[in-house]
């Protein structure tokens, strides 16, 4: 149950775009098409819950019994930097067509913040290993969705006219808003479903 | 002297990070829900920037092409890392504050961007008058949004209450209220240059 809790939390009511702005520029940058928006959702996903097991271990295993928690932040940032590489290398000769699909995307992901951000939060809040991956995929599977559904009221607006000032970037900020806003309408459910489970 | 000073311009005002150049988003809207906070964030980073945009102005003859970036990514991550502790042992309230932002300044595109784009090319004092232009920009940028998102959202600006209680739209305050204040801000500076 606790589970399924930090799986709803993290897709709905603490979104990490919508809520949290962490990974804001590939939400602004690559939210153009639905296609593009899906493959960039899909590699962060991917890479996400590998960094999150990576730096985990790295955090539990390395820096806590050394007294080396002061080089988080170095430490992170070059493992997940080696990580993308790998994967890109792996990728491109295991699965040609996933490279394809997702290739392009890879290098965008080491400056995305919310890998190193999500790395760093797992251990934060002092989850365990299965509730770090569970909260690592949620959230991932959260920046898909504000993604794919921005993508979609981004497509639309290229139809509407929009005063000259307002066109690019603030009208997408302002519609980005009004996402923002409507997934507001979850908030409050995380405190109910913690009710519903018993776990306060 | 004159080159100093056009470098320092031209980051505030001709290549302003957050409203021209249109990068560093996350911190731009993660921390600016009230003045003092955007400012905190801006002057953080402007540490970060001009001492990266030093130290890699000195050693990019020194730095193979091929490593290049994850070289300058050390660098930034060791200076988040001495900012991280600065910041711990002299103003702890404002390190709670600004939380999680302080350790990902190694992801802000600003600083990179501008390892990459100047200060490899440039000397080390072109370099810092370019960190320091960039930084105030962004500062500015920064505490003139959550200037005006604290403003809008509780009716004060620097905790100084200008208009009543009742005043305040909370909206501007939550997450809703940071894209649709800086789309508002954007807009507003491309018709002024127009």
């Amino acid at each position: 149950m606790e589970y399924v809790l930090i799986f709803i939390t993290a897709i709905f009511v603490n979104n990490i775009v919508l809520a949290q702005f962490l990974g804001i520029c590939p939400f602004l940058g690559v939210s153009r098409k639905i296609g593009t928006a899906g493959g960039m959702g899909a590699a962060v996903t991917f890479v996400l819950v590998l960094a999150t097991i990576v730096t985990f271990l790295l955090q539990k295993y390395v820096l806590d019994p050394c007294g080396l928690g002061y080089l988080q932040t170095i430490a992170f940032i070059l493992v997940i930097a080696a990580l993308v590489q790998m994967v890109e290398i792996i990728l491109k000769k295991v699965s040609p067509s996933l490279y394809q699909a997702l290739g392009v995307f890879l290098p965008l992901i080491t400056t995305n913040c919310c890998i190193l951000g999500v790395a760093i939060l797992v251990i934060q809040k002092d989850y365990s290993m299965l509730q770090g991956v569970v909260y690592a995929f949620s959230t991932a599977l959260g920046f898909a969705l504000a993604m794919i559904v921005f993508a979609g009221l981004r497509e639309q607006l290229e139809f509407s006219k929009v005063p000259k000032a307002m066109r690019g970037m603030p009208i997408a900020l302002i519609t980005a808003g009004l996402l923002s806003m409507a997934f507001m309408g979850f908030s409050g459910v995380d405190g109910g479903l913690k009710t519903l489970f018993g776990l306060n | 002297m004159n080159n100093s000073i056009k470098y320092i311009w031209n980051g505030i005002v001709k290549e302003n990070p957050t409203f021209v150049l249109l990068l560093g988003m996350c911190p731009t809207l993660g921390t600016t829900s009230s003045a003092i906070n955007g400012m905190s964030m801006g002057l953080a980073t402007t540490f970060v920037l001009i001492l990266s945009n030093l130290i890699i102005s000195l050693i990019k003859d020194y730095v193979p092409d091929a490593v290049r970036i994850p070289c300058y990514v050390v660098v930034i991550a060791s200076l988040v890392t001495i900012l991280q502790m600065l910041m711990q042992a002299y103003v702890p309230d404002i390190y709670a504050t600004l939380g999680l932002f302080i350790p990902l300044i190694v992801v802000n595109c600003i600083i990179l961007g501008r390892a990459e784009a100047f200060a490899a090319k440039h000397g080390a004092v072109d370099s810092i008058c370019d960190g320091i232009g960039i930084g105030i920009g962004f500062t500015l940028a920064l505490t003139l949004l959550g200037g005006v998102r604290e403003f809008l959202g509780t009716g004060a600006v620097f905790g100084q209450v200008l208009q009543g209680e009742d005043f305040g739209m909370l909206m501007f305050v939550l997450a809703p209220g940071a894209f649709i204040a800086l789309g508002f801000l954007i807009a507003l500076v491309n018709k002024i240059k127009k």
